[in-house]
């Protein structure tokens, strides 16, 4: 496709998103601020894992990057070229270089169409195969996602879990798009099943080389896939490194709580962590709390944190930027598991 | 160690207009007071059939329910409806995935919990409003004293869940069982809420059953584990031995699906996921045979054959299996 090659495959810039709230009569008003000044570039080949919980604004970031929706604000540079305001038609031909992979297999296929149909679809539409030759793309693509030859007439609704999600990925990526975006694709699957589709993922990106934005609440699949991490919290990512670097030495304390909270798949080691226990839930993003965003449910915020937000740089090393006032460039992070367990008593009664 | 819950051969089957569904064949174990026996399996694999059988929250209709379940030496299965009534609640209660719907959205939490404490103890309004600001205390509910008279819309989906442990532990229980109860729930929010399944097991001394499809909260917070496929137990042990060696194949899969991330990122860094091929059995019959033999490496022809009966391999460490041990 167009654009050039040797630069970054999507570059956001600045994407905000934001929903308006109260009713289609305009009363209530205000707006739901559900990504809110986010960028990052994902390179030729990178795995990018946007992680945070529910309400974080992930998802959102996704599906204006394949402009399912259209972002208020902000640039978004496909291969290159601007596609944040691109009409409908001048979109279509760069659909064939960004696809997306959903959560829900069961609601993302057309259940009156067969397996092959769905696969073709894409094909199909972007005039790239007809006939033999369509027919021939579509098996391959079958047999790349580890199905049967005999699944392309079957309908949906016969399939299991997994093999829904594969037929998701033989749709997403039969026109080898640049960019793939995974949207939670294991989350509603059982574990054993979501070992097979991630395997697949990582078999498949490293054969057709796409690039991803693996979208995950699930920190050991993010860690499990991703070459670089970004996290984000109530609309705005909070810090991004390589995934070494952000396992290594995770600085936000959000981050730093989000990683100890998830539990490990081994009692011993589980048992002796430190743990730091978040008080409260995320604010609403209707009204997000001034200063920083994580300042309400923070165990070492001071008063800074409350009035002023702080700017998403790199403190300690360039290539991974925080957004917290307490990271320091000579002390690195706050230790927040150490000042949790001296505050979590104080806090619990300050919160009553 | 006595036992506070018994269970016994417990053998669940559904009527479908497809005809009958083997959802939980033979299944024993017991649970001492104050211990958190962790029920891990896959959807289907029987852990909630056999986890709402013990307060007789199988519909009647379509279930048919044997064996044998005695907390403290009395039979539940033979009692009648009324009977049962004052055990749920009282005696075993349940907390349930969804928090979301399991509340009464049209009244207050506050009246929510009053109800479980008028009814079961007998308290006057008054006293178990009180009592209702103490218990959502307990959970660690923030300001219980405004929460009390707020409806669960108002709070969130981890508030929720902590008010459905209140509810669950108002009469001091001696049994909770706890179905998925951070499966809706973010990662901050689940610890949490494992916290005070923790806390009030060590200060009440409430028994648990935990039922979970996740390994992580298995290892955080369980004592026991018994690991289900197919409607059986396949293997249980101690949390640590399971961990440690697991014996069945299925478990040794299971821990294989999930990345290693106690190793240390450079370990788990792209490093091949064990697949369990193939799906689960359709529940339609119950042959004698391995169920997981279909899906195992390990299968022989003696697994096609029969089924392996539940053995000790190790003190405390049962395993179906012909061809036990862990994964080299």
């Amino acid at each position: 496709m167009s654009g050039d090659t040797s630069g970054p495959v999507l570059e956001v810039t600045d994407l905000v998103k934001h929903f308006s709230a109260g009713s289609a009569f305009g009363r209530g008003g205000g707006s739901v601020k559900a990504v809110d000044g986010v960028s990052f570039t994902i390179g030729k080949g990178q795995i990018l894992g946007l992680v945070g919980e529910s309400g974080s604004g992930k998802s959102t970031v996704g599906r204006c990057v394949t402009r399912l929706i259209d972002p208020t604000s902000g640039s978004m540079k496909l291969l290159g070229t601007e596609i944040s305001s691109l009409s409908r038609r001048q979109m279509r031909a760069l659909r064939r270089d960004v696809h997306i992979v959903f959560q829900d297999p069961y609601s993302s296929l057309n259940p009156r169409m067969t397996i092959s149909q769905i696969v073709a679809e894409p094909l199909r539409l972007h005039k790239i195969a007809s006939g033999t030759a369509l027919e021939k793309r579509v098996a391959d693509m079958l047999a790349r996602t580890g199905l049967r030859p005999e699944t392309s007439d079957r309908f949906p609704h016969e399939l299991s879990g997994g093999q829904r999600q594969r037929v998701g990925l033989a749709r997403a990526l039969a026109l080898e798009p640049s960019l793939l975006i995974a949207d939670e694709p294991v989350s509603a699957l059982d574990v054993s099943v979501q070992a097979s589709i991630l395997n697949l993922i990582t078999d498949l990106q490293r054969d057709m080389g796409f690039s991803c934005l693996f979208i995950t609440h699930d920190l050991s699949v993010v860690e499990f896939i991703s070459d670089a991490i970004a996290v984000m919290y109530l609309g705005k990512i909070v810090e991004t490194a390589s995934r070494t670097a952000l396992f290594h030495d995770p600085q936000h304390p959000y981050t730093q709580s989000l990683l100890s909270a998830a539990p490990v798949p081994d009692p011993a080691s589980q048992r002796s962590r430190e743990r730091i226990v978040l008080g409260g839930d995320m604010p609403s993003p209707l009204d997000p709390p001034p200063g920083c965003a994580f300042h309400t449910r923070c165990p070492v915020a001071v008063d800074r944190c409350r009035s002023e937000t702080p700017p998403l740089v790199g403190v300690t090393s360039p290539d991974h930027p925080v957004a917290c006032h307490l990271v320091d460039a000579r002390t690195g992070r706050p230790d927040v598991a150490a000042a949790d367990d001296a505050g979590r008593h104080a806090r619990v009664h300050d919160q009553a | 160690m006595t036992a506070l819950l018994e269970v016994r051969d417990l053998t669940v089957r559904f009527d479908t207009e497809e005809g009958v569904v083997h959802a939980v064949n033979g299944v024993s174990f017991d649970l001492a007071a104050g211990e958190i026996l962790a029920v891990v399996g896959e959807s289907g694999c029987g852990k909630t059939v056999t986890a709402m059988s013990i307060p007789g929250l199988l519909p009647s209709t379509s279930a048919q329910v044997q064996g044998s379940i005695r907390l403290e030496g009395t039979e539940l299965l033979t009692m009648t409806p009324r009977q049962l009534r004052s055990v749920r609640g009282k005696q075993v209660s349940v907390v349930f995935q969804e928090p979301m719907t399991s509340l009464n959205p049209a009244f207050t939490v506050g009246r929510q919990i009053r109800e479980v404490l008028q009814q079961h103890e007998g308290l006057s309004r008054r006293a178990a409003q009180a009592r209702a600001v103490e218990l959502l205390e307990l959970v660690r509910i923030p300001a219980p004293v405004k929460r009390v008279d707020e409806y669960p819309h108002q709070l969130s989906g981890g508030m929720r869940q902590r008010v459905m442990i209140a509810i669950a532990v108002a009469c001091s229980p001696k049994v909770l069982i706890a179905d998925e109860p951070t499966t809706a729930l973010d990662v901050t929010i689940q610890a949490g809420i494992l916290d005070v399944m923790r806390d009030l097991r060590d200060r009440l001394g409430t028994a648990i059953i935990l039922i979970t499809h996740d390994l992580g909260v298995v290892a955080d917070i369980a004592d026991r584990v018994v690991v289900m496929y197919a409607g059986r137990r396949v293997e249980q042990a101690g949390v640590h031995p399971l961990f440690a060696a697991p014996q069945h194949p299925y478990t040794n899969g299971l821990l294989g699906a999930i990345p290693q991330t106690h190793k240390g990122v450079e370990q788990v860094a792209r490093q091949r996921l064990t697949e369990i091929p193939g799906m689960v059995p359709s529940l339609k019959s119950d042959p004698d045979v391995c169920s997981f033999a279909p899906r195992c490496p390990r299968a022989t022809q003696e697994c096609h054959d029969h089924r392996p009966p539940l053995e000790a391999v190790l003190p405390e460490h049962l395993v179906a299996c012909h061809h036990p041990g862990p994964n080299p």
